[in-house]
């Protein structure tokens, strides 16, 4: 049953059974993960920049964790300086152009925008820092100086947004940096994880090569920690390290069939494929899909697998629409793709036939907010393809307790400078706890880890391994 | 419903919206389709003299500088007199005045200062049936460099002058046509009324440059790389009409004199504002260049409407009204106590306010109020000057309330207290003088 391929104009894979690539045509596939938020155009852009109030204290830039001076931003666009808009942008957040494609603004600055409170329609901030940052990267510019050398060596492991973030940040600052990353292509979830239809045209390769351009970065790939690379040895050889290695596993649904059934998979991974596929036709997907989560992941994924041709798509979630990680906006976007979401249910049995996935059976919880009791009530959803999406966590083998790193709630601990209980080792993004798990959470994590970090060294002989 | 229709210096037209002499009334097939849609009167592109017309640039002519959206909010142009043959202007506009004999139609002129010239050119315009005519002694840019239009216009001497060669050699109301680009409005005015006009119309262009261009080093729009000055008008210049307007309504050497109000007039509420103050009819350029003719449609909506809300049945009803309570600063009260209060339902938190008051004015508005973002007017700073009130983006927001009971905290002197102005002011030394 599994087919790849597009004949003629007519998708000829539309309503096969079971996993089948060519599900659409061409057209469709390109629509379908098109841009999702086509950028302003210039007029757009200065209809949408005069909106904007240029606010006192703004609300906006409080609301935004890298806290750039979107008023400032925006005002510079209006008078026609979209380069000097983005090197505002670049100052807070070197990632900004990522951010403008990935924030769930209407939980961010725009939710805090006064307009929103006025008229509902906020000032769409996330296309202008998209219209900035774009002009700046499309003439292919580097708005920042390095500052004479430190002659001080930092190890930065993992090159997702919070690695990113910290080298440029230190090589800014005058050190010298060399990033450490386990996979072959830097970027992180930006690389692997953000939906395809978010970062249209190889973009966070584009945003990698404008981080590295400000220079004084090593990359070296194939490097993971606790496998080819020693904590022990970072801090011995350099003056500090930073920590941004993300959440390398995921939680499982512990039923069985879970790793055996074909079928089955963990969404990370079903969109990690999806976002390195150089051919969408010839990427399988199921036509009857359920996603099991309530986050961000079980969204892009439900939504991808929707826009990959899958005909009916149901994310099942065990708690109530208030519980959802995934924010409203986009929930909606899920249920205009024609995504069903349901409530209060929890995976129970997967049905199988002949090694492949056949359906879920669900158990209803009782509604509220307490312990999951179960109902007794339980129903059954077909499938040919599960993905679950139940949550990322992090994985320290080999280099976590046993260095003496605190842990906390799964992650390692910080304090507010990004510090861990090591001297020497800050950390910061997904491999934290307490944060939010957001991209620019991530950059802002690195950014004031290379200003304490910048600050430690400047009063202090060495600082990594100074026990 | 309200009559608009006017009387303008014995020129009667069914409303009191008229084209100003410019490109939309430049020939008879703009003119047709105007009042076709329904403007009540044109002053035809100005005529010059007979003989090989004038050239204009063919290059760009107009400039303008743009509010949000492009959104047209000031123009400006280079362009000169008609460049149509005499003869062939003189006939369109017999033709048009023939199929529409309810409109007004006057004739703009403009020919060399000697009596020769004027006498030779009124009676080919006298035999067209024109209801009259307007003598442009206002357009700043080509013609005045050859001794023509504002070069008359800024010496009042000259306008007496020829006002007068046109009484004597025309039956036809003279409208005389004032540049704004003088220091004092009422010297043109009462040199026209000297010389027997029977109206006055203003303003026409100020003189402009609208922009730089910074890549070649020259004033925006080039010609080839050169730039000249222009005519500035459209909503930017509503102001200083509406000041110049006045002036002349309420001098008493010119008082009584028609007035034909122009500048800036793109709605309803700008025509019934220079109408308060004083004039007959209105004329208008920019608005009809940037919109089309149809906007006289809500012109004439907008003003029956508001008349008939205000219960003025006629124009003359409240033409003028608003004169009266135009005077000089030494006349305003100064025991009148204003300020600004804040409706927080209407609120949005932006802080505009706050950032113009604390930087700019008094520092009469506090951010934050029990550690809350909140906007408050401090009564014991507040001077009721209104930049808040300009400043917010809610209409209505803060509004500046007259105060009449209690104690000002900020002077410490009650707040109800007989009219003082600065005449009678005892920081005025005059007004010590005036008393001893
Ligand atoms: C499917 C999905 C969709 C998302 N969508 C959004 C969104 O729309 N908007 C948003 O703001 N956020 C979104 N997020 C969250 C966001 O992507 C993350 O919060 C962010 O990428 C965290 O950045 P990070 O640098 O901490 O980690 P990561 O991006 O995970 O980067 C960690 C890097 O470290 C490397 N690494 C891991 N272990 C090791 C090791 N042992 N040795 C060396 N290198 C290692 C990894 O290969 C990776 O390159 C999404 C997440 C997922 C999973
Ligand atoms: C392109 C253009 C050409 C003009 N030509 C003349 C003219 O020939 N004669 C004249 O008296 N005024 C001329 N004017 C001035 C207008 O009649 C009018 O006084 C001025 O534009 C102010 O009105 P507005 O703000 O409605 O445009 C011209 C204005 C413009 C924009
Ligand atoms: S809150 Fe909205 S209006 Fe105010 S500065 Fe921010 S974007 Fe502009
Ligand atoms: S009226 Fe003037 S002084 Fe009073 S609060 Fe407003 S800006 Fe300040
Ligand atoms: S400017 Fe107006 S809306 Fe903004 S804070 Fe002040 S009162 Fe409120």
């Amino acid at each position: 049953m599994e087919q790849d391929g597009t004949k003629g104009g007519e998708a000829q894979n539309r309503y096969a059974n079971g996993l089948a690539a060519g599900r659409l045509t061409g057209v469709e596939y390109a629509d379908n993960f098109a841009d999702l938020h086509p950028p302003l155009s210039t007029h757009e852009a200065f209809v949408e920049a005069e909106r904007c109030y240029f606010c006192h204290e703004p609300p906006c830039q409080k609301a935004c964790p890298t806290g750039i001076d979107i008023a400032m931003f925006i005002r510079q666009i209006a008078a026609g300086n979209s380069l000097g808009a983005a090197e505002t942008i670049f100052s807070a957040n070197v990632l900004g152009g990522m951010c403008a494609r990935v924030c769930p603004t209407e939980t961010l600055c725009e939710e805090a925008c006064v307009r929103e409170a006025a008229e509902g329609k906020p000032v769409k901030i996330g296309l202008l820092q998209r219209h900035a940052t774009d002009a700046m990267m499309g003439a292919g510019k580097q708005p920042f100086e390095r500052a004479p050398s430190t002659g001080r060596r930092i190890a930065v492991v993992g090159a997702g947004p919070a690695g990113l973030a910290c080298a440029h940040k230190l090589a800014e600052l005058g050190h010298e940096v060399i990033l450490f990353e386990a996979k072959d292509r830097l970027g992180g979830l930006n690389e692997y994880g953000i939906a395809a239809y978010k970062t249209v045209d190889g973009f966070a390769q584009k945003e990698v090569e404008f981080v590295l351009s400000i220079g004084g970065i090593k990359v070296e790939t194939g490097r993971k920690l606790g496998t080819n690379l020693e904590l022990s040895e970072l801090r011995r050889d350099y003056d500090a390290v930073f920590l941004g290695i993300g959440l390398a596993g995921v939680n499982k649904l512990r039923l069985a069939g879970e790793e055996s059934l074909k079928g089955v998979s963990d969404a990370v991974e079903f969109i990690a494929e999806l976002r390195q596929a150089t051919d969408l036709s010839r990427l399988p997907v199921g036509r009857k899909v359920v996603v099991i989560g309530g986050g961000m992941t079980a969204i892009d994924a439900a939504v991808q697998s929707k826009r990959l041709g899958a005909d009916e798509v149901t994310i099942v979630y065990r708690r109530g629409e208030a519980e959802m990680k995934a924010s409203g906006y986009e929930r909606e976007l899920a249920r205009n793709d024609g995504v069903l979401i349901r409530h209060f249910a929890a995976p129970k049995t997967l049905e199988g036939e002949a090694g492949r996935v056949t359906g879920v059976v669900f158990e209803r919880v009782a509604p509220g907010n307490g312990a999951l009791a179960s109902t007794g009530e339980s129903f059954r959803l077909e499938a040919d393809m599960v993905l679950s999406a139940i949550g990322q966590i992090f994985i320290s083998d080999g280099f976590g307790n046993a260095q003496g790193l605190d842990i906390a709630g799964g992650r390692i601990a910080i304090d507010e400078e990004r510090r861990t209980s090591v001297p020497g080792i800050w950390a910061g993004g997904d491999c934290v706890a307490g944060g939010q798990d957001l991209t620019v959470t991530a950059v802002e994590d690195g950014k004031q880890a290379a200003l304490s970090m910048h600050r430690a060294l400047a009063g202090s002989e060495r600082v990594a391994n100074s026990e | 419903m309200a009559d608009l229709r006017t009387n303008f210096a014995g020129i009667l037209s069914p409303n009191p919206f008229w084209l100003a002499s410019a490109p939309p009334t430049d020939k008879a097939y703009n003119i047709k389709r105007a009042f076709e849609a329904g403007w009540g009167g044109v002053v035809w592109k100005t005529l010059g003299e007979d003989g090989p017309p004038v050239v204009n640039v063919s290059g760009p002519r107009y400039g303008a500088i743009h509010g949000p959206d492009r959104r047209v909010i000031g123009f400006n142009n280079i362009e000169l007199i008609t460049d149509r043959p005499l003869d062939v202007n003189l006939r369109e506009i017999k033709q048009v005045k023939r199929d529409w004999p309810d409109r007004a139609v006057v004739v703009s002129l403009m020919v060399p200062c000697e009596e020769a010239a004027w006498k030779k050119i009124l009676k080919p315009v006298e035999e067209t049936g024109c209801d009259g005519i307007e003598l442009n002694f206002g357009c700043p840019h080509g013609m005045s460099e050859r001794g023509m239009g504002s070069a008359v216009g800024q010496v009042p001497e000259y306008i007496e002058m020829v006002v007068r060669w046109c009484k004597q050699n025309t039956r036809m109301p003279v409208i005389v046509k004032l540049t704004p680009n003088i220091t004092d409005i009422r010297y043109p005015a009462r040199a026209a009324k000297r010389g027997g006009a029977d109206a006055v119309s203003l303003i026409n262009t100020i003189t402009s440059i609208m922009q730089v261009d910074l890549d070649r080093m020259t004033p925006a729009p080039h010609v080839d790389g050169k730039g000249t000055h222009g005519g500035f008008c459209g909503p930017a210049v509503k102001p200083i009409a509406l000041n110049m307007v006045a002036q002349i309504a309420r001098d008493p050497e010119t008082r009584g004199l028609p007035i034909s109000g122009i500048g800036g007039i793109t709605t309803w509420r700008d025509a019934a504002e220079f109408i308060a103050l004083g004039s007959g009819t209105v004329q208008v350029c920019t608005a009809a260049m940037t919109y089309g003719f149809r906007i006289v449609t809500e012109m004439i909506s907008g003003l029956t409407d508001w008349m008939d809300q205000a219960g003025h049945a006629t124009l003359a009803d409240f033409e003028g009204r608003a004169t009266r309570n135009f005077t000089e600063w030494e006349h305003l009260n100064l025991n009148y106590v204003a300020k600004a209060v804040i409706d927080q339902d209407l609120c949005i938190k932006c802080g505009r306010c706050f950032s113009a008051c604390e930087d700019t004015s008094h520092q009469a508005i506090a951010a934050t109020v029990n550690g809350e973002r909140k906007f408050v007017v401090k009564d014991e700073e507040c001077v009721g000057c209104n930049l808040c009130v300009l400043v917010c983006p809610v209409e209505n927001c803060i509004t500046l309330e007259h105060r009449t009971q209690g104690i000002d905290p900020r002077t410490g002197v009650p707040y109800a207290q007989p009219p003082l102005d600065w005449t009678k002011h005892p920081n005025n030394p005059m007004a010590k003088q005036a008393a001893e």
